[in-house]
């Protein structure tokens, strides 16, 4: 413990700076894997496992990408339509198999999934860490808010998940195939006699929720070492993310991630050994006064 | 309660069965090093042990009361870390350690459960794993305590109970063969008793439960820390046995690999998980003898037996039999109609 140091960040205008920038990529980062995990959920409902091993996959991809073509832009999409493409197909030759079955074979099938994602990483790349490494185009000296220095790159992230955010906002509530997405999540059989392919909407919403992990892990190559296993941190932060923001609520997954971002980057200055029990303690809290989540419609 | 003579026929002839099946059972383990002398066994056996009941425990939740825990492991770390700290500590004695880390697990499963088991299916599920994954990050950030990464260091000192060497092999052996017993005997009496019947109508009809005043959150409290309690003895063999405990032991992969067993021993048995522990044990054995990407070997065999048989090795089997029996008596007056078994 240390709160005296924490005072002090909050009080100086540089470091408070900092620590926000930290504490907003956190949890955009949360955000972006968050949101895609509570889509799957929401409509197919299934809880995606895998689905911190889809943003390790992004990380990789992105990787591979950017040191064959130099590109930023490629590797972002590379990450993010790969894993995609991955989802959808993840979906249709496997995860389609067990739905309606017992939750285990859910789980078993998804643990499988991360087992081979993780050693198929390893044997391709070595169980070593991997550094990307900033991109030519962001190589520029970091803006500097009140004192504090912030990478442009922090910026440009936070644009992008933001801009993602509200495209999936807007996308499921005001348009049309938004608003047959949220039907099928209340009764697939009525959507399906009306002449929609549901198969197709599953794969698809599979997929989105999978580009989105695919994004997370893209936006965070550059900043983050690569490791066979960084799925896994990720995938339990976004399930407290999820419990606190309100199971299938985009806006819930929103604040939670930014309470949890915040909670990581101040927490690493004034009680860095218990980051950790601080995200836990929130998450109880928020079980006991409110079970279904600060945003969340029902009780779970 | 004593049993009238009405009652007599049933209930203990049951508890006497399985007394005489768990007393054969003893004796076979016992015997087996007798016969087949090699050390390699003996310790694949103690391993078998370890994981069996940390297998059979989690069978507690999934099978018996519908509750899929994926943070099962938490408990069995939990008991080999205070067993083995304990033990380190150089003061206590080792029963006393022992019933300190079950007593200590029942503890943090009494807490951990208290907000678990209010959610529900999926949802339980990763809120269990995420407080794996927490206990997990206590173990490996409080270096000062638990040696982080390379786990308790410096061996766990096995003083003698009242005359046994535990330093002996065979000694150390036999005990875990009985505490072994003890433990799959006292799981046995919980499922078959009124409580263990109550948790089945819970996992089959919770509403049902509820309608006949049946305090739903309560039981599924009691029997989350029960099984929490019976995986920290599993930690505690193991603890015994490598002299040590290591972060892995509350990894997430351990408890996916507890969930594997069950699936492949199936539920149909009690002793399903156990099957699967056998399975798994030898499986894993080969494999990483072979190759050093075990989870690409074991993820695949998951998938293939996952989406091809649809079922547990044990259940495929146990169906198999059951198909053939019934097409083997078609003179039979009247042909059982072929019920698709619930697990029992």
């Amino acid at each position: 413990m240390n709160l005296e140091a924490l005072a002090a960040c909050l009080s100086s205008a540089s470091c408070a700076v900092t620590q926000v920038s930290t504490a907003l990529i956190v949890g955009m980062l949360l955000f972006l894997v968050t949101s895609g995990l509570s889509l799957i959920f929401g409509v197919l409902g299934i809880v995606n496992f895998a689905h911190g091993a889809f943003y390790m996959l992004g990380a990789y991809l992105a990787f591979t990408a950017y040191a064959l073509s130099g590109s930023f832009l490629l590797a972002m999409a590379a990450g993010a339509l790969g894993v995609a493409v991955f989802g959808v197909l993840f979906e249709r030759l496997i995860m389609s198999r067990v739905y309606g079955r017992d939750i285990l074979m859910q789980l078993l099938v998804c643990y499988a999934m991360i087992l081979i994602l993780d050693d198929g990483v390893k044997l391709l790349y070595g169980g070593e860490y991997r550094m990307m490494g900033m991109p030519d185009a962001f190589a520029l000296p970091p803006v500097e808010i009140a004192g504090g220095f912030v990478p442009g790159y922090y910026l440009f992230m936070v644009g992008v998940a933001l801009a993602a955010g509200l495209a999936l906002w807007l996308g499921i509530n005001r348009t049309r195939l938004g608003k047959i997405i949220r039907a099928l999540a209340i009764n697939p059989q009525m959507v399906g006699a009306l002449g929609i392919n549901t198969t197709l909407l599953y794969a698809g919403v599979f997929g989105l929720g999978s580009l989105l992990a695919g994004m997370a892990g893209a936006l965070a190559a550059p900043i983050r070492t690569l490791t066979p296993g960084m799925g896994v941190s990720i995938l339990i932060e976004s399930f407290i993310v999820t419990v606190i923001g309100g199971m299938g609520s985009i806006a819930g997954a929103f604040i939670a991630a930014l309470l949890i971002g915040f909670t990581r980057a101040f927490g690493a200055i004034g009680f860095p050994l218990f980051v950790d029990g601080m995200m836990f303690a929130i998450m109880a809290l928020v079980l006991i006064v409110k079970p279904s989540g600060l945003l969340g419609r029902e009780a779970a | 309660m004593r049993p009238g003579p009405l009652r007599s026929g049933l209930l203990p002839s049951g508890l006497l069965r399985d007394l005489a099946l768990a007393l054969a059972a003893l004796a076979v383990f016992l015997a087996v090093p007798v016969v087949f002398p090699q050390p390699a066994l003996r310790d694949f056996l103690i391993y078998f042990f370890a994981y069996g009941l940390l297998a059979m425990s989690l069978n507690l939740l999934v099978g018996l009361t519908g509750l899929v825990s994926f943070g099962h492991a938490a408990y069995f770390a939990s008991g080999a870390y205070v067993f083995g700290l304990l033990m380190q500590s150089g003061r206590v004695s080792i029963p006393v350690a022992t019933l300190a880390a079950v007593g200590g697990t029942a503890i943090l499963a009494l807490v951990i459960g208290a907000i678990c088991v209010r959610l529900k299916e999926i949802y339980f599920s990763f809120i269990t794993l995420a407080f794996q994954m927490f206990i997990h990050s206590i173990i490996v950030t409080w270096v000062g305590l638990t040696g982080g990464d390379q786990g308790l260091r410096g061996g766990i000192p096995r003083p003698p109970i009242l005359g046994l060497d535990l330093n002996d092999a065979r000694t150390l052996y036999g005990t875990c063969v009985v505490v072994f017993v003890v433990c799959i005997v006292a799981m046995r009496q919980v499922s078959q008793s009124p409580f263990g019947y109550t948790l089945r109508m819970i996992r089959d009809n919770p509403a049902r439960a509820n309608f006949l005043g049946v305090n739903v959150v309560l039981m599924k409290l009691g029997i989350f820390v029960f099984a929490g309690a019976m995986a920290s003895i599993g930690g505690v063999l193991l603890a015994l046995f490598v002299s040590g405990a290591y972060p892995e032991f509350a990894f997430w992969t351990t408890s996916g690999e507890a969930i594997f067993m069950i699936m492949l021993g199936g539920m149909k048995l009690f002793l399903g998980p156990l099957v699967g522990t056998l399975l798994l044990q030898t499986l894993n054995h080969f494999v990483t003898i072979y190759t050093e990407y075990h989870g690409l070997v074991l993820g695949s065999v998951i998938l293939l037996i996952v989406l091809g048989l649809r079922r547990g090795l044990a259940d495929y089997l146990y169906d198999w039999l059951q198909d053939r029996r019934a097409r083997r008596a078609p003179s039979a007056p009247v042909p059982e109609p072929v019920v698709k078994s619930r697990p029992v």
